[in-house]
């Protein structure tokens, strides 16, 4: 019998995760001391640890570290995610603190748990064993649901963290079996081990338990980033849940979920990648076109908003099918960009939204064009980015994600996907319509731009705006990053 | 000067970013700023033409490297030669225009208005100039951006509607384009082509069935924005509701966007196939010609009767490039030059009248020409022009188009195109008749002011461009002559034989619809003379 071994442990991979960790129950523990007003500070402690998180992992870049017996890697792949994550963390951070005193319900416990939501992202984007992938999506959901029912008061609010607790507890249980029955069929959860007992496999297409896991995963993770048919959640939390904690969810967790997507398919089962982009092929046409169709019918913005998100999961997915290069890197590139414009977005809505959530039709921004002409221009770009129209980072993201499934001549795919982004037009230029060409019957008075909300619009901006005229700032890191897995 | 065309190119961004310091109040600031830079960027336009030299090379080509990322690299190449020279002056010469007509129509928003007019002027400049087809991908979509602005914001009563119709129309053109683009870049790839640079894709060799498809995708774009029959649904829409200055530019320069990119694109980058399509697009722009022309006959607002007459015009336009000869394209390319001229001015016209009566109904005018005298020679010219009348820059462009169709492939489709001639000057001559002469018995007309200095200013360079044309295109003609030659040069096939192309045949079902089969001189047959789907050639 063999002795039991420690391994050796290098922190270094996880040294973002200890310190967000860190921050997160220290910032609760002066919740705790500290209870009741103001709960600003909690919120500028949340962006700066933020962003000395993203100092911590920037300096991780280039290098390539595996720990915990190859269960946890830090590689650019992962370094790109998380930077991903902080970035809609930070940015949902800084629109947050406003809103949850309007709704009243400024608790404390908001920053901690986004914080926490954080670290399970980045323990997914980085984890390299079944179990440590499924350990990072359990803290990240868990942490989701608490926030998606945050307005305690709002039952809308309550309801979607009660549904999406359901499904989301659902879907993991799917994805759990699948990744059991992977291990039935390789004797392993390690990625690299999956990937090498499966390319000796003689016919790993036949191996039923193999191909019923691996569905099963994809069931799963197709729940976390909102893929039709699987998507039946989305729109009522989206509705729910804090409009800040939408645009998180909407951007974070949906970057984490094709993070681990990613990496299990492309590392663990490459040797089945035939199968599953077929699969794969009808999950992206379904979810764009039901997104999109969906959402040419909708009224409340958030709604709207829900709908495109999905659809937008179903462009990444047209990557995915890809598998190639130039998809994957546009999988990266779309998701970093999506967080700027999708977050932007949202809080363009927040402003305009007045207490309890009212205000929130797409009628409801009539005419703001003429009150807040400022307003209106940087919603605009944020929209002209999710239509995907050039010259900003959303058209650049979807040419690279078409672009792969064309040089894998997945021509069809591309087809569907560029009409489906032509009808998702319609839906946005509704809200531009409103904004410029309604007359106006409010005066837009109560909204109140802070400082934090600023920053969060130019970063926003920035991020929408930059990466489409000059791609190369963010897409070589992407490519970088995708060059390892 | 070697940045001349960037110059010309981006001087209106820095117009806007201008406009953006000064306070929205200032309306007459505001306009003085953004005339005065659609002025200079026009002078500067001139050094370009004054530096052109009459050879086929592009010329004023600016190449640096822009996006070099993964399996593409794009880099910001521009140039023009013959054919995109005079798109680009055209461009610079009505924007002027186009502003001052804005001065008194105009009271709303002047700002934004401004600034649209000046971004799209970067637009559509950089569309013509662009040598990298991405980067002619991105200007094409940005003009799109303003002028769905002026069309929803400044319009008219069913703006709405027609601004989300143009935008979204263009756009499923302009995606299935973009597919297009990165397929043929792929396949570029693999002939060792390096980047989106357009020239290197002229040599390059693709087989027939991937031409059809690439040419489809490219000529459905294009055939939305000329717009061609039965594409133009949008065009009358986006025409009538849009503000004069809009109109104007739509149909001065947006609607060449689509021409241009059949001669720039299309044709020289998948030439057989173009030769196949020529019978049904030739066809397509004949019914366009009468289809419109009969149509135009009966409207009873003028500014639709004038949306009309654009799609027709520009029926004549898509006959004279697929003629394939260097008449017909020389036809083609100088049409599409007088349309921008005169369609221009009759927008202007409808504009004068519509700030006078606030109606551009036919039934509410006549006898106008006793009340108006100077309007209505201005009227009666552009008029001329329209239909094509010797002397006027209308009849050198339609007779050459004639010409080459007829002496090219294109015989049967000429004889009924010629008929449109005679309806344009059916349809145009009776609007006149009707809001100019009878009796002046609404007594609201009866006090109607004549053109004022202002307006008569807009219409002098106009008129003055109508008859120079009209007697002397030789200036024009020899600037474009080595490009066309090139063009024609490059596009002219040597014939494929049937039986080589029908195995490629049987794969592409969509090829077969309403195409005559090409190889044989055209024969002097009938237009309709198609093959079943799926018969053998011969």
């Amino acid at each position: 019998m063999d002795m039991i071994s420690i391994p050796v442990v290098n922190m270094t991979p996880i040294l973002p995760e200890i310190f967000l960790s860190v921050l997160a129950m220290v910032l609760l523990l002066i919740n705790v001391f500290k209870p009741g007003g103001q709960k600003s500070y909690l919120a500028y402690l949340s962006f700066f640890g933020i962003l000395a998180t993203a100092v911590l992992v920037g300096a991780g870049w280039g290098g390539y570290i595996e720990s915990f017996s190859g269960s946890v890697v830090l590689d650019n792949f992962a370094t790109f995610f998380k930077m991903t994550f902080l970035v809609a963390a930070g940015l949902a951070v800084l629109i947050s603190d406003k809103y949850m005193e309007r709704e009243e319900c400024n608790h404390g416990e908001l920053y901690p748990l986004i914080l926490f939501t954080v670290v399970g992202m980045m323990l997914m984007a980085s984890g390299t064993d079944l179990m440590t992938v499924f350990l990072g999506l359990e803290v990240m959901s868990v942490s989701l649901y608490v926030l998606a029912g945050f307005n305690r008061a709002n039952r809308k609010s309550n309801e979607a963290g009660l549904k999406y607790f359901l499904l989301g507890a659902f879907s993991t249980g799917f994805m759990l079996y699948g990744m059991a029955l992977i291990y039935g069929a390789t004797g392993t959860t390690r990625l690299y081990k999956i990937a090498q007992i499966v390319g000796q496999m003689t016919l790993p297409s036949a191996n039923i338990l193999l191909v019923a896991g691996m569905l099963l995963m994809m069931t799963g993770f197709a729940f976390k980033i909102a893929a039709a048919p699987f998507h039946m959640w989305t729109p009522d939390v989206y509705e729910g849940a804090p409009t800040p904690m939408t645009a998180f969810m909407s951007a974070g967790p949906k970057a984490a979920g094709f993070a681990a997507l990613l990496r299990i398919f492309l590392v663990a089962l490459p040797t089945l990648q035939v199968e599953w982009s077929q699969v794969l092929w009808v999950l992206a046409v379904l979810t764009m076109t039901v997104g999109n169709i969906t959402a040419l019918r909708q009224d409340n913005i958030k709604r709207v908003l829900a709908y495109s998100s999905i659809a937008h999961a179903g462009y990444a997915l047209v990557g995915f099918v890809a598998g190639n290069g130039t998809g994957t890197s546009g999988i990266l590139f779309y998701m970093l960009s999506y967080a700027f414009m999708n977050i932007g977005a949202f809080a363009i809505i927040i402003l305009v939204a007045k207490k309890g959530e009212t205000n929130g039709n797409v009628s409801d921004f009539a005419g703001l064009a003429f009150k807040r002409p400022v307003l209106a221009l940087v919603m605009t770009i944020f929209l002209f980015s999710l239509a995907g129209m050039p010259p900003t980072a959303g058209f650049i993201g979807k040419f690279y994600l078409f672009s792969g499934a064309i040089q894998k001549g997945y021509i069809w795919l591309a087809v569907i996907g560029v009409l489906n982004s032509a009808a998702s037009v319609y839906y946005y230029l509704r809200i531009m319509v409103y904004m410029y060409m309604k007359e106006s019957t409010e005066e837009f008075d109560w909204i109140q731009v802070t400082a934090p909300v600023t920053l969060a619009l130019i970063i926003s901006v920035a991020g929408s705006l930059i990466p489409g005229i000059i791609p190369s700032v963010i897409l070589q890191y992407a490519q970088m990053a995708v060059k390892l897995i | 000067m070697s940045n001349v065309l960037s110059l010309t190119t981006f001087l209106p961004i820095l117009g806007v970013l201008l406009l953006l310091f000064i306070p929205k109040d200032s309306k007459g600031v505001l306009r003085n700023i953004t005339l005065a830079v659609t002025v200079v960027t026009f002078l500067v336009s001139l050094i370009i033409l004054t530096g052109f030299q009459s050879n086929a090379e592009f010329q004023f080509v600016e190449n640096v490297p822009w996006i070099a990322a993964g399996p593409f690299i794009m880099r910001y190449n521009i140039g023009i030669d013959g054919i995109s020279l005079w798109l680009v002056i055209l461009t610079t010469f009505i924007m002027p225009i186009a502003v001052l007509s804005t001065f008194t129509a105009v009271e709303e928003k002047v700002k934004e208005y401004m600034i649209c007019l000046l971004l799209l002027e970067t637009g559509m400049l950089g569309a013509f100039i662009s040598l990298d087809l991405f980067l002619f991908y991105i200007f094409w979509e940005v003009m799109l951006i303003p002028m769905y602005f002026m069309i929803g914001i400044w319009g008219g009563k069913n703006k709405i509607y027609a601004a989300v119709k143009f935008f979204i129309y263009t756009m499923v053109g302009s995606l299935l384009m973009l597919v297009a683009l990165i397929f043929l870049y792929f396949k570029g790839m693999q002939a060792g082509i390096t980047d989106f640079g357009l020239l290197q894709f002229f040599s390059l060799k693709l087989d027939l069935a991937t031409q059809i498809w690439l040419f489809l995708a490219f000529a459905f774009a294009f055939a939305i924005k000329v717009p061609m029959f039965p594409l133009h649904t949008w065009l009358p829409d986006a025409h009538t509701e849009a503000p004069t200055a809009g109109s104007v530019i739509l149909a001065a320069v947006l609607l060449k966007m689509g021409t241009y990119g059949y001669v720039r694109f299309a044709i020289p980058l998948f030439p057989e196939a173009a030769h196949k399509f020529a019978p049904l697009i030739a066809t397509l722009a004949v019914i366009g010609i009468i289809y419109a022309a009969l149509v135009a006959m009966v409207q009873e607002d003028v500014k639709k009767l004038v949306a009309y007459s654009s799609v027709a015009h520009l029926g004549f336009v898509m006959l004279g490039v697929f003629a394939f000869n260097v008449e017909g394209i020389t036809g083609g390319m100088l049409q599409m030059i007088n349309h921008g001229i005169s369609t221009g001015a009759l927008f202007l016209i409808v504009g004068f009248i519509y700030e006078r009566r606030h109606t551009r109904l036919i039934t509410d005018f006549g006898g106008l020409s006793k009340q108006m005298p100077v309007f209505a020679t201005i009227f009666m010219i552009v008029t001329f022009s329209s239909v094509g009348l010797p002397g006027t820059n209308g009849f050198v462009g339609e007779f050459l188009i004639l010409l080459g169709a007829f002496e090219g492939q294109l015989r049967w489709w000429t004889i009924v195109a010629t008929s449109g001639v005679i309806l344009s000057a059916v349809y145009m001559l009776w609007v006149f008749q009707r809001v100019m002469f009878g009796e002046l018995d609404n007594p609201k007309n009866q006090k109607l002011a004549d053109l004022n200095t202002r307006e008569i200013a807009i219409m002098v360079p106009l008129l003055v461009m109508i008859f120079f044309m009209g007697l002397y295109p030789k200036p024009f003609i020899d600037k474009m002559d080595p490009a066309i030659k090139k063009l024609v040069a490059q596009v002219r096939i040597a014939p494929v034989s049937a039986q080589e192309m029908s195995p490629e045949l049987m794969q592409m079902p969509a090829a077969h619809s309403g195409i005559q089969q090409q190889g044989m001189p055209m024969p002097a047959g009938h237009p309709g003379s198609t093959l079943p789907p799926g018969h053998p050639s011969n």
